[in-house]
């Protein structure tokens, strides 16, 4: 299956660990035309999304992602989020983002104050949007979580209003898609996994979409983010002849 | 030079459960007064200034920009007057 050619950028901070992760689905199994960005560029490259990958930028110090904020290249990523350009934040990518101010809220410890790596469940809250036009809302994807600082807070004004605006994209769910106490590994507000910001073109998620894209070894359900993504960015009416990549 | 001690620690909204788990811990020590256990940061920064409100306002404006984030923690502070090369 060919995939419509964008071009992706991953920024890499020191102590970035899932920037390669990121690169090889996009580049690998999507085909797409997908580069570095170090932390220190002042400029974007022209390309159509940004992905802010997970790991531990500046080695988590003062607080997850308060420093990688502050990175040159994040001046770029906010000028081009707020010019409408797609902006991904997985895991310590979503923190960078709160951090920055181009999501709401914050994470805090996790409230078992463990960190923890493992398959969750999620369910899709809202599939009209950029990153989730390939799911369908209440469909359930299973995609694992790894962070020891995914326990999403915000106060009750600001998550009304993510409600609201249809902001919250995943909840961590059972498997029959409930969302329970039991099914919430980090104590986050209403169970919430993952959000985008007012205008839909930011979207920061805890679990690791790409961590579950290649069929080689697991579970496929992230590809649906990253599909949907390609789909947002390339012209609509080609959008019909996307499937699931099946790797022989 | 002046120096400035800042206190940063979460907000009353939010539940602290690293000061929580202490506090089960400091309960198990057979502490049983200790009613409350919170956790946050101490920071000392030494500014390079003699006027004290413009120590006031770099720390002010440091609380602010990077050391706390105010949706999630609160930060007080003092500063005095040090002499020059005193270690932090």
């Amino acid at each position: 299956m060919s995939y419509p050619k964008q071009k992706f950028g991953v920024v890499v901070f020191p102590g970035s660990n899932c920037d390669h992760d990121a690169y090889y689905v996009l580049k690998s199994i999507f085909k797409q035309d997908t580069r570095f960005l170090w932390h220190k560029d002042s400029s974007l490259d022209g390309v159509d999304a940004v992905i802010l990958p997970g790991g531990f930028s500046y080695g988590d110090y003062l607080r997850c992602g308060a420093i990688a904020r502050f990175s040159p290249i994040m001046k770029e990523v906010t000028a081009f989020a707020n010019d409408g350009g797609i902006v991904i934040g997985i895991c310590n990518g979503f923190q960078v983002l709160c951090e920055a101010g181009l999501l709401p809220g914050a994470l805090l410890r996790n409230e078992c104050l463990t960190f923890i790596c493992k398959f969750v469940d999620l369910r899709v809250e809202n599939s009209e949007t950029r990153f989730t036009s390939e799911c369908k809302t209440g469909e359930v994807l299973h995609i694992p979580i790894a962070h020891g600082e995914g326990n999403y807070f915000a106060d009750d004004d600001t998550l009304e209003r993510l409600e609201k605006n249809g902001q919250i994209l995943f909840r961590y769910c059972s498997p029959d898609g409930s969302i329970t106490k039991e099914s919430n590994p980090n104590g986050s507000s209403g169970n919430i996994a993952g959000i985008m910001n007012a205008t839909g073109n930011v979207m920061g998620l805890m679990p690791h979409p790409e961590r579950a894209a290649d069929p080689l070894i697991g579970p496929i359900d992230g590809q649906k983010i990253f599909q949907s993504v390609i789909k947002s960015i390339t012209k609509y009416e080609q959008a019909n002849n996307y499937s699931i990549v099946e790797r022989s | 030079m002046y120096l400035a001690k800042i206190t940063i620690i979460l907000r009353k909204s939010i539940l602290d459960i690293q000061g929580k788990a202490v506090h089960h811990a400091l309960n198990s020590l057979h502490m049983n007064l200790v009613e409350e256990v919170r956790i946050g940061k101490f920071i000392e920064m030494k500014i390079n200034t003699g006027d004290q409100e413009e120590a006031v306002r770099i720390t002010n404006e440091a609380c602010k920009k990077l050391l706390a984030n105010p949706v999630m923690e609160d930060f007080s502070f003092t500063v005095e007057k040090i002499s020059e090369g005193f270690g932090i």
